[in-house]
């Protein structure tokens, strides 16, 4: 466990320098993690845990936008477990329950245990329809099309820089929509 | 959306680079203060004695606790916007002007004195800086919210709590410049009831504006 979380800092020192392959694998690894501690915060809360991917991608949205806040001399764990408590109790709290959520949730899950999603997530792709056209377009090019980001600026006669800027206010205004609807 | 589509939307956004929250703290605080600076002016101006009065230790000794509970509210805002973070081992530092305004308590207490203690307590200008502490801070509170909005406090009211403790700094700083009560008791009651009354707006605002 000590050695993925070492790992786990490694990869987001090199994303913050610009390794956008770093990045992804990073995201992707410490997913099943957040999905296992999602799951068990929904069934000690007595709800169907088939609703912990919306949570999943809300943990994952606030990390990205609030990377710049993990000091990079500090381990990534206890930051990105900070992170998904707050989440997860907030996801909770939505649904009506006031619940204790243990930090242990998040550092218990044990390498083998990769759960895959059982039910797709349904709040973003909503929220997604709800943006403004230009920065709906640019999201849906780049997560849905599997656009790069110069296909996407080709695609909509844009230049790289505006796609850029689209895909960051389309998912600020997103996580937005999330955390207030 | 599923997850993997997402995941590969949030690496195509990773060269984007927002501004360090203490950067985005000090921009929106130097937007806010000029609107507090022209409250000051407007309304208020420097105390027309200022020559003479910073000769006396006490009109200075203010400017101590104002800034040090400025400074330290700087400092512990930008510690709270991490989410692991907690006042555990860094309130401390919020203690600072408390202490040097004990310590100035005492300093006066031993020196005789013209004025008994309860004249110098009220003083003259309860009523100013009770409303002119909160006024020329609510702009800089604004302020200093939106810049910290960059941040992921884990407990929004407090780390807005403290965001009122260092408007309320600032703003004291300034104020401190007019006001003619130098007694280090009048500043620990009105200038602590001006600063508490900021600090508990910046808590009910900063339960909203902080949340993330």
């Amino acid at each position: 466990m000590r050695e993925r979380e070492d790992e786990w800092t490694g990869l987001m020192r090199s994303a913050i320098s610009g390794d956008d392959a770093a990045y992804h694998r990073l995201l992707k690894a410490i997913t099943p993690v957040l999905r296992a501690a999602a799951r068990r915060g929904l069934a000690r809360a007595g709800q169907p845990v088939d609703q912990s991917e919306d949570i999943v991608q809300d943990i994952l949205l606030a990390v990205h936008l609030k990377r710049q806040t993990w000091d990079s001399s500090a381990p990534f764990a206890p930051w990105l477990f900070a992170i998904a408590r707050n989440k997860l109790i907030d996801a909770l709290r939505r649904r009506g329950r006031r619940i204790f959520v243990n930090i242990d949730d998040f550092a218990e899950t044990l390498p083998g245990e990769t759960p895959e999603p059982t039910a797709s997530a349904g709040e973003v792709a909503a929220q997604l329809q709800t943006l403004p056209a230009r920065q709906r377009d640019v999201l849906q090019s780049i997560a849905v099309d599997s656009a790069s980001i110069k296909d996407t600026a080709a695609k909509f006669s844009m230049s790289e820089g505006a796609v850029r800027v689209a895909l960051h206010r389309g998912l600020t205004s997103l996580t937005a929509k999330l955390r207030d609807r | 959306m599923d997850t993997e589509q997402l995941i590969r939307t949030l690496a195509a956004d990773n060269t984007y680079r927002t501004r360090p929250i203490g950067l985005a703290l000090m921009l929106a605080l130097l937007a806010a203060a000029p609107v507090s600076l022209l409250i000051f002016f407007a309304e208020l101006g420097v105390r027309p004695d200022v020559m003479t009065a910073m000769r006396n230790p006490f009109f200075d000794l203010k400017f101590a606790v104002t800034l040090a509970l400025a400074a330290a509210a700087i400092a512990v805002s930008l510690h709270l916007s991490r989410p692991e973070a907690s006042l555990r081992g860094f309130g401390w530092w919020l203690l600072v002007p408390a202490g040097i305004l004990v310590a100035a308590i005492s300093g006066e207490m031993m020196m005789p004195q013209r004025a008994p203690m309860m004249t110098r307590l009220v003083g003259k200008n309860s009523m100013a800086c009770m409303t002119a502490i909160p006024a020329m801070s609510l702009p800089l509170l604004i302020g200093a919210l939106y810049g910290l909005r960059q941040g992921a406090p884990t407990r929004p009211a407090v780390a807005g709590a403290v965001a009122g403790l260092l408007s309320a700094g600032l703003a004291a700083t300034v104020y401190a410049s007019h006001c003619t009560d130098d007694s280090p008791l009048f500043v620990a009651t009105w200038y602590t009831l001006a600063t508490a009354i900021v600090a508990s707006v910046g808590a009910l605002m900063g339960r909203r504006a902080l949340r993330y």
